[in-house]
């Protein structure tokens, strides 16, 4: 007598799950690639502010972006220690701004082209003489709706 | 023995589960997050022929940063954590005489009659220096902006018992129904016509 029954012969076999991990294993590359957000690489150092005051921005087909800050280590030594605009993926100086502006507008469809909003991602660090350049070509091409992205958090300490 | 012949084969059975788990993380965690900031608009460029309005100097409320972070409010120094109380006593002051068409009745502020008429006629206007941080600039912002949010939540919890944040998150948030948002939409109008943010940036000082 024993306590588990021997199988008997001539039971369907079960159907193997050998192969299961291989599909949940391609399944779970197709999402980690796929969700990649359409984030342009960033080559300035990126630190934002803090502020406590803040909007959501919500509908990211509406937004445009616009990067400020030092270079990064690899980029340094070309492109010194300033502070610079990135537009893309690439540096740009500040009169290029309302051209790229026009240009991703022009992308966008017609219907939310002038309901676009302008997010300065701009690092902490950045001095505020490029910004009013900015805002200047800003208000040239008539983007008028800025956002400064921020951190959620006490804005005092940005002050440190 | 036949079975001490090789090594024992590793049950890949529990290798499903394993990917599944990270599939799960990985949807999970890659929800795009949204970006937060302070909203503002740009002035437009005006035709240069067209001629300033003239605005009473007590209506408007001087905030210049310079380049070492500090700030000069009405030509006084002052620190930055005092900036918000500053500018709320400048807003909610309704210096207008009972009795004149500027007169505010929802003021709770001093009524001097040497500051601002009215929240509706008072402008901040924020200046800054070429060389002046970001982030100080956006902490000054920030409290600017504050001010406003604070006065626009006292008279939305008056008038609707409910915070005005609150309701301008709900009434922007892409997920409130339609005929929700209609109803927000009006308050949020109503309160925003109470304390209409009038913050001018003019261009900045290179010196």
């Amino acid at each position: 007598m024993s306590k588990f029954a021997k199988k008997k012969d001539g039971e369907v076999p079960a159907v193997s799950t050998a192969s299961l991990p291989d599909i949940v294993f391609m399944l779970l590359f197709f999402f980690m690639t796929v969700t990649v957000m359409k984030d342009s690489s960033l080559k300035v150092e990126n630190v934002l502010p803090n502020a406590s005051e803040v909007k959501k921005l919500e509908k990211k087909d509406r937004v445009i972006y616009i990067y400020v800050g030092k270079p990064t280590k690899e980029y340094e030594k070309t492109f010194g220690n300033e502070p610079k605009i990135q537009l893309n993926d690439k540096f740009a100086s500040p009169s290029e701004v309302g051209d790229y502006i026009l240009m991703e507008r022009a992308k966008k469809p017609q219907e939310i082209q002038n309901v676009l909003t302008t997010a300065l991602k701009v690092d902490k660090n950045a001095s505020m003489g490029l910004i009013s350049d900015i805002k200047q070509e800003l208000r040239k091409v008539n983007a008028l709706k800025v956002n400064y992205t921020t951190y959620e958090g006490d804005a005092f300490n940005n002050l440190q | 023995m036949a079975r001490r012949a090789g090594a024992p084969e590793v049950s890949a059975g529990s290798m499903a589960d394993i990917a599944f788990l990270l599939l799960i993380f990985f949807l999970v965690t890659t929800t795009i997050e949204t970006d937060a900031g302070l909203d503002r608009m740009l002035p437009p460029m005006e035709p240069p022929t067209e001629a300033p309005p003239i605005i009473k100097q007590k209506n408007i409320f001087t905030v210049n940063i310079n380049r070492n972070g500090q700030l000069l409010v009405e030509d006084e120094i002052l620190s930055i954590d005092k900036l918000r109380e500053r500018a709320v006593a400048f807003l909610d002051n309704g210096g207008a005489p009972s009795g004149s068409p500027d007169f505010c009745n929802y003021c709770k502020g001093k009524r001097n009659a040497e500051s601002s008429d009215n929240p509706t006629k008072a402008i901040i206007s924020l200046k800054n220096d070429r060389e002046t941080k970001y982030s100080t600039y956006i902490t000054v912002q920030n409290e600017l902006v504050g001010a406003y949010n604070d006065l626009r939540n006292r008279e939305a919890k008056r008038l609707f018992g409910k915070e005005y944040v609150e309701m301008e998150a709900e009434y922007l948030n892409p997920e409130t129904e339609d005929s929700v948002k209609e109803e927000l939409k009006e308050k949020v109008q109503r309160i925003q016509g109470l304390f209409p943010q009038k913050l001018s940036e003019a261009e900045t000082s290179s010196e």
